[in-house]
């Protein structure tokens, strides 16, 4: 089905947007200026962005250490996160959580996640909630080719089947949990959704590299779920452009890989070539909307860097609702 | 005002607040039993019959029968709570929750700080806890010292029938999640429970003895021990205050401290292994904050730093009892 000029706006704004804050991130962190450990979702944005375009602010989705283009993907705002990944109080969850702990309850976003499978059974959760509503929300746990071997992927796949919950497991494989490649961890000969399938959900696979053949997937997917039939689940074939985490000096790549993926696999190239090829959008157009990402970009970086720090009486509120 | 046992106190207090509550969801292995059976639904109502007749009641979307799937249980519970459900999960023993302590511990407990204080988990975790039925090693520990020592988390150990049904009330009702112990060798226990609405809040103990001369502190099973030992002691002559904390987390401090200031001795009973339980904190507590009204040392009396026993005589050794707690008293008294 042909999206319109403003949804293909959108989507490509989105996956740009995602692109962007991680491209800077990748910047930055080198300074020094943020604290921690950082993920970066770069090269697989055309997953987060074809799912969530899908999404209400009803639907739940709950996400992973690599979380922020899940988090941007939802609607979670780019200031407030940015701030947060500096630390500042300012920042959506106050400086608390960091990179790996983003969440935003009026965006339906559950939370980044620091513990790989934590996800799954969560989402569940929010899957019985949403079917005890009634009102047809379903939610989606992102889970990598990592999570897919812990055994809460497992239990809460067969916990959605025996409850007929309306969740979506989507797998991103993006060949390396960690340092370690998927063929190698994966015991199906690297196949993640013949797993899923196993537990007795219908599956489908798309190409997590081409935007369109996630949002047409996902199409199919939702329409199904949202019917009651229970849970379903997605194996995207996707990239990761960056290391495990920033700072990882990836000597498991093979030779020319990074540039490699990059030329051949890069979603937001593959998107630009197949819409004006088309002619449903100008590289004008689009390189407008890239100029006005870079200024937004800056502009949270400039604020996440002016923001309040948090002080040490931060450090006891928050922990109980009453005490 | 009707004697009942503890388990039916908790069976009802379950109903009422489902009844008060739509939000109120249960989920649990076996809880309705007979799933898929031709025994049918409700064959066994749980293994401590504290939901049975629940799922006839509110039906299979309110009474949750799980896999055996302790992770997804919990973090399932998680998934409501975040959805505005007040979940109320049952692990059958409390020694499962080492399968699920990633959904506890880093999930649930967490939420509220990692995320500024913007999201609520109203989680209930019932388990039954404890030993005393000879089900060995694996199906009788108790766990509130590691669970206490969690920063987000409130435990709760109700001892008798009326503090199961005010504070499971309490625990449901409340925003915070909440680690609900049930002692097994209580579920038969009979005491008056009072009627309609009743609410135990947290952190307040209960005086259940009144004495000048030593202060014994316990929770759950312990507690009975303690009264029992109060009891051999005060036809010695020997008056004990007996303190139930009923919660370890939040804890009443200022009761454990106004009455060792009158008593000067302190005896804490718990049922945990001896290393860095509720004994070992609450005496550092008394040694930091009530130093100078001491007349003796503390006493810790419990378990060995073992692993529980299966045989009745080694169980038996293994346990804390009413003359091992009167003994420690005694050495408080005499001490020179």
């Amino acid at each position: 089905m042909q999206l319109s000029r403003e949804a293909l706006l959108r989507a490509y704004r989105q996956m740009k947007l995602i692109r962007e804050f991680e491209e800077r991130l990748h910047v930055e962190i080198m300074t020094g200026e943020i604290a921690g450990f950082t993920h970066l979702y770069s090269g697989q944005e055309a997953v987060a962005v074809g799912v969530c375009e899908h999404l209400t602010a009803d639907d739940k989705i709950i996400s992973t250490h690599r979380g922020h283009g899940h988090c941007l993907a939802k609607g979670v705002e780019v200031k407030g996160m940015m701030k947060e990944i500096w630390g500042s109080r300012e920042g959506t969850c106050k400086g608390k959580g960091g990179s790996m702990h983003i969440a935003s309850e009026e965006h339906g976003m559950l939370g980044a996640n620091g513990i790989v499978g934590a996800g799954a059974p969560i989402a569940v959760g929010a899957a019985i909630a949403a079917k005890l509503n009634g009102k047809g929300g379903v939610s989606i746990t992102f889970s990598g080719d990592g999570a897919c071997n812990q055994g809460t992927t497992f239990e809460a796949m067969n916990f959605a089947v025996v409850t007929k919950a309306p969740c979506i497991f989507i797998f991103e494989n993006n060949h390396y949990s960690e340092h370690t490649g998927y063929e190698y961890a994966v015991g199906t000969s690297g196949d993640i959704a013949s797993r899923a399938e196993a537990f007795g959900m219908k599956v489908w696979r798309g190409d997590g590299t081409d935007f369109m053949s996630v949002y047409d997937t996902m199409r199919d997917v939702l329409e199904y779920v949202r019917a009651g039939h229970g849970p379903a689940s997605v194996e995207f074939d996707t990239e990761r452009f960056f290391g495990h985490f920033e700072g990882d000096p990836q000597r498991y790549r093979a030779d020319g890989e990074l540039d490699r993926i990059r030329a051949e696999r890069d979603c937001l190239r593959k998107f630009r070539d197949s819409v004006t090829g088309a002619g449903l959008l100008s590289h004008t157009e689009l390189d407008s909307l890239d100029a006005e990402i870079l200024d937004l970009i800056q502009s949270a970086v400039d604020d996440a860097r002016a923001a309040e720090r948090p002080t040490a009486e931060d450090v006891l509120t928050d922990v109980y609702i009453s005490y | 005002m009707e004697k009942k046992m503890y388990r039916t106190a908790i069976l009802e207090t379950l109903a009422a607040e489902m009844e008060r509550d739509p939000n109120v969801v249960l989920l649990g292995e076996d809880i309705v039993g007979g799933m898929g059976t031709p025994g049918g639904p409700e064959a066994i109502g749980g293994i401590w019959k504290t939901t049975e007749g629940l799922f006839g009641r509110f039906g299979a979307d309110r009474v949750i029968d799980t896999p055996i799937s302790e992770s997804a249980i919990i973090g399932a519970a998680a998934g409501l709570a975040l959805s505005g459900k007040r979940p109320v999960a049952e692990l059958m023993f409390a020694d499962f929750v080492g399968v699920c302590m990633d959904q506890i511990w880093n999930q649930i407990a967490k939420f509220r700080y990692m995320f500024g204080g913007k999201s609520r988990c109203p989680v209930v975790i019932r388990m039954a806890y404890g030993a005393g039925r000879n089900a060995s090693a694996q199906h009788s520990q108790s766990v509130h010292q590691m669970l206490t020592g969690m920063p987000g988390l409130k435990v709760v150990m109700p001892t008798t029938p009326a503090d199961a049904k005010g504070l499971l009330a309490q625990a449901i009702r409340d925003d915070d999640p909440v680690i609900f112990l049930e002692h097994k060798t209580l579920y038969a226990t009979k005491g008056n429970v009072p009627d309609g609405e009743y609410l135990v809040p947290f952190g307040h103990a209960r005086l259940t003895r009144a004495g000048t001369d030593v202060t014994l502190v316990s929770f759950g099973l312990m507690l009975g021990y303690c009264e029992q030992a109060a009891d051999l002691l005060a036809a010695e002559g020997i008056g004990c205050d007996v303190i139930d904390l009923r919660t370890t987390s939040p804890l009443d401090e200022e009761a454990i401290l106004d009455s060792v200031e009158v008593t000067g001795r302190l005896v804490v009973v718990d049922e945990a292994p001896p290393r860095c339980n509720i004994a070992t904190d609450i005496i550092s507590l008394v040694c930091a904050k009530a130093f100078v009204a001491l007349k003796a040392p503390p006493v810790a009396v419990t378990p060995p730093h073992t692993p529980v026993p299966f045989a009745r005589e080694l169980e038996a050794a293994y346990l804390p009892s009413p003359e091992k707690i009167a003994a420690a008293a005694r050495k408080t008294l005499s001490w020179k």
